[in-house]
């Protein structure tokens, strides 16, 4: 067991390119840390980094205390599970999961009953004389996660370790992932690209984008008081509803009519001197249907009308979608990379989708109009040109003051 | 597949066009098959299936040292020069597959450059050094340039088979505590075992039927190989040629040729890294 400390590490390739950037995070003991972010934002760079696959160009990496940068892996006493599983097919299940601790000239006696009881937790006695390939996905992914955990390392370091699997046997694998880590209390640090899965799976989640640490907390807390526009639309499904507005005397201007903000909220926009032009962010659980809205709520937010277009029922919650024109990714990268994370680079024209989650018991209809309500309690402020989250401060001013 | 052949037409048509060339390929070593059973009167009979069988080839040829010895001397030069390719090639080929390191291009270059080059360019050269070194005429006089031109053999049909091992499983080798060394012996070097044999099959198969280093650099029975012999056949005059003899030990030198594809053909194919990854 070991806490890790990444202390302004950076990955700088030889031709140039900045893969990571300074990235500096606190891993506790015990702690189960998920690195996140789109492809290509340099989490699996970090996690190698960790592991000691990919040297460190600067910065400083300690794990238990112990600078570690110029330590073989072997010698970093972590275990690692790849997207693959890279399983050596030409051994058997057994000889897989004892690999490391052949290699650690571990006693034969003590090789054969820590794999027998790592074959136990993860239920693979039975196939524990069979190669990879007579297995199933599930199976392999379990003897991965096997070979790891026979090691007892101090740190277990996973690289997307459940996107090979489908659907259903994720969610599963999600649940058997999080037990095991609780019951062995290990260090984790995960990679994964998706959002639910680190919502669901880590105590802290860091959150990166082209090589920089966007923020690091806890779920909710990256939920809440997101920092920036690219962590407020990367976590959340479905993603937090961005729109232009324009700062006014005592409210600001958007399609959906004014909003008006609270003084701190104003005094805060105005230290921070961004212009009138803000991105606001709304999540789709701030709507409401305005009939069923109840009378003292009422006032926190705000009525408008707009066009349903597109109803879904999903049975405890119904989702209402309303098109509102708007370029809005064209004014911010950090808003064009979620864009192309999602896809919606590819099919979004001038027209940004905004998605309400409204009450089961509304009685909105498809193609009518409607009165939505909006809480303007949660609303964050962001702006454009550097993507803060200029609400973030108000409330942290407010606190203080 | 594009084009699955269905018809009878096209059926007919490509087994008489297979049938052509295997025929074109098969009826010359039948040929020589036959002649080896021939008669030394009979050589010149027409006729494809010998009139008269006889092992007096055969016994002849393998009764002397003549043969005998350039046998041994073939099979002792070819496995060392194999063994030391293989060994070499598979680290070289592992670096070029793996490694990015200044002057790769330069020796994959290098490589081709000595696989194409034109062997009879350099027998003088080679013959003086040979000389000067001591080599000529002895089991190293071949083995160097038998590695030599072995291993750009070696290194191409190795680095294909590396590429193909997932290098995942490389760095799960290093996380579980292995060396590179380690990592490259148990569990590449396992894994491209069948691209070993086959490149071992190459580079032998090549030391095995080499004329021109073998009659260049060998003077004696003492390293002079297999096919280098053959040329020194006499017949029981000087006015008779030794087309029996000849033709026999064609036979034999063919002989270790079929059975090594025989054997290893399914060794070939096979790919034993079927389950590192998803699929």
């Amino acid at each position: 067991m070991a806490e890790i400390v990444l202390d302004n590490v950076t990955k700088r390739y030889p031709d140039g390119s900045l893969a990571v950037d300074k990235i500096s995070l606190d891993i506790a003991d015990g702690e189960f840390v998920i690195l996140v972010g789109p492809s290509g934002c340099g989490k699996s760079t970090t996690l190698n980094m960790i592991a000691g696959l990919e040297d460190i160009t600067e910065g400083e990496l300690r794990i238990g205390g112990r600078v570690v940068n110029n330590k073989a892996p072997k010698d970093r006493d972590i275990a690692m599970v790849f997207q693959s599983y890279a399983l050596y097919p030409h051994m058997t299940v057994r000889e897989n999961m004892g690999f490391a601790l052949k290699l650690a000239k571990t006693p034969q006696s003590v090789i054969t009953e820590k794999v027998e009881e790592a074959a136990r937790i993860l239920d693979l006695t039975q196939h524990l004389d069979r190669k990879p390939a007579n297995l199933s996905g599930g199976q392999r992914q379990r003897v991965a996660m096997g070979r790891a955990i026979v090691r007892d390392p101090q740190v277990f370091l996973m690289d997307e370790p459940l996107s090979n699997l489908d659907a259903k046997l994720r969610v599963q694998t999600r649940t058997s992932v999080s037990r095991l880590q609780r019951r062995l209390g290990t260090t984790m640090v995960y990679v994964t690209h998706d959002q639910t899965e680190a919502m669901t799976l880590g105590d802290r989640l860091a959150v990166m984008r082209s090589g920089l640490l966007q923020q690091a907390g806890t779920p909710k807390e990256l939920y809440d008081r997101p920092v920036n526009l690219f962590v407020a639309g990367f976590i959340g499904s479905p993603a937090m509803n961005f729109m232009g507005a324009t700062l006014e005397e005592s409210s600001l201007r958007t399609k959906i009519g004014d909003l008006p903000i609270s003084p701190s909220l104003r005094q805060a926009l105005e230290k921070a001197n961004v212009g009138r032009q803000v991105i606001i962010g709304l999540r789709p659980e701030d709507f409401e249907d305005a009939a069923i809205v109840p009378a003292e709520n009422r006032g926190f937010g705000v009525t408008f009308r707009v066009t349903v277009d597109v109803l879904e029922s999903v049975g405890s919650d119904v989702f209402a979608y309303f098109a509102e024109e708007s370029d809005l990714s064209a004014h911010s990268d950090q808003l064009a990379d979620l864009a192309a994370d999602s896809g919606a680079a590819d099919t979004a024209g001038s027209e940004e989708t905004v998605t309400a989650r409204l009450d089961a018991a509304t009685t909105l209809r498809e193609g009518q109009e409607a009165d939505l309500w909006v809480d303007l309690r949660p609303m964050h402020v962001f702006d454009p040109e550097s993507g803060r989250n200029l609400a973030l401060e108000a409330t942290a001013g407010a606190a203080a003051s | 597949m594009a084009a699955v052949i269905t018809t009878p037409r096209q059926k007919t048509g490509w087994g008489t066009a297979n049938f052509v060339v295997i025929a074109l390929a098969l009826i010359p070593v039948l040929w020589m098959v036959s002649l080896s059973f021939k008669t030394p009167t009979a050589v010149l009979d027409p006729s494809f299936i010998p009139k008269s069988w006889t092992w007096s080839n055969y016994t002849q040829i393998l009764k002397t040292s003549q043969f005998i010895r350039p046998l041994i001397n073939s099979i002792g030069i070819g496995l060392i020069s194999t063994f030391i390719a293989v060994a070499l090639a598979s680290m070289a080929a592992y670096a070029v597959a793996r490694l990015a390191f200044p002057g790769k291009g330069v020796l994959i270059g290098m490589s081709l450059l000595i696989a194409v080059f034109p062997q009879i360019a350099l027998i003088t050269p080679m013959f003086s050094i040979e000389r000067s070194l001591h080599l000529f005429n002895t089991w190293p006089g071949l083995v160097i340039p038998y590695v030599a031109f072995g291993l750009p053999l070696g290194i191409y049909t190795l680095s294909a088979f590396f590429r193909e091992i997932p290098w995942e499983l490389e760095k799960a080798a290093k996380v579980d505590g292995a060396t590179p060394l380690q990592a490259f012996m148990k569990v590449i070097a396992p894994l491209a075992a069948p691209g070993m044999v086959t490149t071992a099959i190459l580079v032998f198969l090549f030391c095995w039927n080499e004329f021109l280093f073998a009659i260049s650099f060998t003077s004696t029975t003492a390293s002079r190989t297999a096919p280098a012999s053959i040329a020194y056949f006499s017949g029981s005059s000087q006015f008779t040629v030794p087309t029996g003899p000849i033709a026999a030990a064609a036979v034999v030198i063919t002989i270790p040729i079929i059975i090594f594809v025989v054997f290893f053909q399914r060794r070939i194919v096979s790919g034993l890294t079927s389950g590192a990854v998803k699929g």
